[in-house]
């Protein structure tokens, strides 16, 4: 087909107005590889198909093809650029919007013709257990919360299988930088419930030391950035990183988390650049989730989502049903192979639902329908959804569900009592790592402190 | 005497930047020392850098061709593209890229062209940068960042090639500011502040760059981090400045000793975390204190310095602080004279503090 219409120029330039410069680029290149029926059924090879197409997309790439089609072009900086004289603007949005990956349907079945990588038993009960632990985990420290034992706290209800998911497609070596609504992550690399607690609690068992807010988690054990309240400040770090893993040759990337919210941050646009610009290994993940506290995505942006964005930056990109945990497993890992073995940044849109408050300074019924939480609550509840697939698996019955819950719930209650019972940091632990060593302001000021302590013991907690 | 200045002339900030051909030339003096302008100086101190330690890194708006004050020449033709870059034109992009480099163990050299434009990269700065260490119990840090920022006037540079922003970033817990007066200052503090275990913002006078010139030894030394020192002793009145304006105040120094007023000048270089017991010391020998800064004197770090030694000093002062700085104004272009702290307001201020 390709010879056919090289021939002749005329049908070039009109199909070329009418089709787009996507079929452009496949048509004018006699190297392009098409994609195979075999692919498609190979998640890893839809992703991999892809590079001819996206080279096209990279000027430097498209040395002579203009030559060939004999059309005017601009020797711009970066690379040529064919005239026109047709004047289209380009559209605004596509007619269709980007379609959603998934595997399993609502009823936890699997898609005929899917293509997904193959997860083991073990594997697929590991994740449903996580999915469950983080799932009983939010709902006792939302009700400490509520009771006031702790001062603050925000659940991943809704987006078990994000967390999950993507915890299990990468390896431990990958470099998390999270937000801060994927401690699914940490669970499933090994942080324990009882280090979860003692965050909440700010005991002197945090690792952290007491500073920040309940569910600010971070470890270095785990590779786990130290979560910020700030929105996408994190988003830069993850190429930093990413960098550095290339330039030391490891065979790791970084994922970074952010939100849909998070995508209207300058720091998003700046880190997409860059990571395009350096050819960093680095996934990022988008937890469209519908809500930016109060805020629908409708009025957060008019573009189709975030996925459409890559393209634009120069990042392969796709958009998944979040709450697919198979869907999301399958895209992650593909992208990781990406990233790593081509040192291209991957950018994935997960679609999911926010079903718990913002946090728990907040009441989405102020704001949002009741219906709506509902619906996503009973129908598209990731967790219900993975438990259906590996109960006809035959990996899951009943019986391990009951044994399973009441067995995490007794952990997570024992975990908060033991974290509530354990002693607060010692009050020095507030002046020390804001530099490698204390300087003499701070020095002064501990001292300082000290003598009003004497002084106002009843001012100051025991500690 | 400390300050090596050859010329005190101003240039205009575009004659500065076409100097480029000749900006590198040096010529070979006795003992190891090269005669060298304060941007080669820097330039030597970043080769150093980038030789002694591989994993480190040097990047930001147009450095790959040696960067538009010609700081970074011939940095990447040595180390190749992939540790010396270009970086797209976005400053909390450059900043949050040398976070995750160095949260990694790398030494990530960032340069934002002009202090001017730091400002989108504040939330990264502090929010991040600084917090990096603290937040995270100490299990992460990001102390291999160096933020390498020309600053200051040059005579022509009005509203955003000319401000002095050093005293935003004094506000923020976790980071050093460090402001070097010289060549041979510029490349032993540039060094200590790459090697420093936190990040570290390093403003460089770019007033300087070609017109200070002075001996700078071409080995690989540092000069240590909040140590302020004593560049002139005197007795009867202490200055306290850093950066380019230390030139000007020496010269109202010179003009001060000639009215038989003893003057003792302090070049503070750190700026947070500073030194306090210097000028301390200083002021309860001399009694009298004058801090001049370019930046406007509303909020300026001047007003720090003048509190602090106040409480640490109140019996022994014989006069009010006294504060030389810019203007209450965004920095301007034609009326720049005008704004910056001049050697004659420094002098005035010299004599009425000391015939308070």
């Amino acid at each position: 087909m390709a010879l056919c219409i090289r021939k002749s120029p005329n049908v070039i330039r009109i199909l070329k107005s009418k089709i787009g410069s996507l079929v452009n680029a496949s048509l004018t290149n006699s190297h392009s590889t098409p994609f195979r029926a075999e692919d498609l059924r190979n998640p890893d090879g839809v992703l991999v198909a892809q590079p001819t197409l996206f080279m096209n997309r990279r000027y430097k790439a498209e040395e002579g093809f203009a030559s060939q089609r004999k059309v005017d072009v601009l020797n711009f900086p970066g690379g040529k650029v064919a005239f026109t004289h047709e004047m289209n603007f380009i559209s605004e949005s596509y007619e269709e919007r980007i379609p959603c990956y998934r595997v399993l349907d609502d009823s936890g079945q699997i898609i005929e013709c899917s293509n997904f990588t193959e997860v083991s038993e073990d594997t697929a009960r590991k994740m449903y257990s996580n999915m469950v632990t983080l799932q009983v985990m939010d709902t006792i420290f939302y009700d400490a919360q509520r009771q006031g034992r702790i001062s603050f706290y925000l659940t991943t209800l809704g987006e078990e299988a994000i967390n999950i998911a993507s915890a299990a497609a990468v390896t431990s070596d990958d470099i998390i930088v999270p937000q801060y609504r994927e401690p699914g992550v940490l669970l499933w690399r090994g942080f324990t419930l009882q280090q979860f607690a003692n965050q909440c609690f700010s005991n002197r068992h945090d690792q952290c030391k007491g500073r920040q807010m309940p569910a600010h988690y971070g470890s270095k054990e785990h590779n786990y950035f130290t979560v910020a309240s700030t929105i996408a400040s994190q988003l830069p770090h993850a190429v930093g990183a990413a960098y550095s893993l290339k330039m030391d040759g490891k065979n790791a990337c970084a994922v970074a988390f952010f939100g849909d919210g998070g995508s209207s941050e300058g720091d998003f646009h700046a880190a997409l650049n860059f990571a395009a610009v350096m050819d960093a290994p680095v996934i990022f993940i988008c937890r469209n989730n519908g809500w930016a506290i109060s805020t629908p995505v409708s009025e957060q942006f008019r573009s189709d989502g975030i996925a459409i964005r890559g393209p634009a930056y120069g990042l392969r990109s796709i958009r998944v049903d979040g709450n697919d945990a198979l869907a999301m497993y399958s895209a992650v890992h593909a992208a990781r192979k990406v990233a790593i073995n081509e040192h291209r940044p991957i950018l994935i849109e997960a679609l999911t639902y926010r079903v718990g408050h913002h946090t728990t300074s907040d009441d989405s019924t102020k704001y949002r329908p009741v219906d709506e939480i509902e619906l996503w609550r009973s129908k598209q509840d990731p967790v219900v959804r993975f438990r259906k697939w590996i109960e006809s698996c035959g990996w899951w019955n009943e019986g391990s569900e009951s044994e399973l819950r009441n067995n995490v719930r007794k952990q997570v209650l024992n975990a908060i009592q033991v974290a509530e019972k354990a002693e607060k940091p010692s009050f020095e632990d507030a002046l020390t790592d804001v530099y490698d060593v204390r300087p003499s302001n701070l020095v002064e000021q501990e001292k300082w402190l000290r003598d009003t302590i004497k002084r106002h013991p009843q001012d100051y907690p025991s500690c | 005497m400390a300050i090596g200045f050859t010329r005190y002339a101003k240039r205009s900030l575009l004659s500065i930047c076409s100097q480029s051909k000749r900006e590198l030339s040096t010529h070979l003096e006795q003992d190891g020392k090269k005669s060298l302008n304060l941007c080669s100086a820097i330039n030597q101190a970043l080769h150093i850098a980038m030789d002694t330690d591989p994993r480190s890194y040097v990047f930001g708006e147009d450095v790959s061709f040696g960067g538009v004050f010609r700081c970074t020449t011939g940095l990447a033709e040595r180390y190749g593209k992939s540790r010396v870059f270009n970086t797209p034109l976005c400053e909390q992009g450059i900043v949050g890229f040398g976070i995750g480099l160095a949260a990694m163990g790398n030494r990530a050299i960032a340069e934002i062209q002009f202090a001017d434009y730091i400002f989108p990269a504040f939330d990264q700065i502090v929010n991040e940068a600084a917090k990096f260490r603290y937040r995270s119990g100490n299990q992460f840090n990001c102390g291999g960042l160096t933020i390498r920022t020309p600053y200051g006037a040059v005579g022509h540079g009005g509203h955003y090639h000319s401000q002095s922003p050093e005293a935003f970033f004094c506000h923020v817990p976790g980071i050093k500011v460090v402001i070097p007066r010289s060549p041979r200052e510029a490349k032993g503090l540039l060094l200590s502040s790459i090697r420093d275990p936190n990040p570290v913002i390093f403003f460089e006078p770019k007033w300087l760059y070609r017109l200070a010139v002075e001996e700078v030894a071409e080995d690989d030394y540092m000069l240590p981090l909040s140590e302020a020192e004593v560049l002139r002793e005197g007795s009867d009145i202490t200055l306290v400045g850093w950066g380019a304006q230390l030139s000007v105040m020496e010269q109202a120094c010179n003009d001060a000793e000639k009215e038989g007023i003893s003057c003792e000048l302090i070049d503070l270089k750190t700026l947070i975390p500073w030194d306090k017991e210097t000028v301390e010391a200083s002021v309860k020998k001399t009694g009298r204190l004058l801090v001049s800064h370019e930046a406007p004197v509303t909020g300026g770090f001047g007003a720090e310095i003048s509190a602090s030694i106040v409480e640490r000093c109140f019996l022994r002062l014989e006069a009010p602080v006294a504060r030389v700085c810019g203007l209450d104004t965004p920095f301007p272009l034609v009326y720049e004279p005008f704004y910056v702290p001049t050697k004659n307001k420094i002098l005035d201020a010299i004599k009425s503090t000391v015939n308070y």
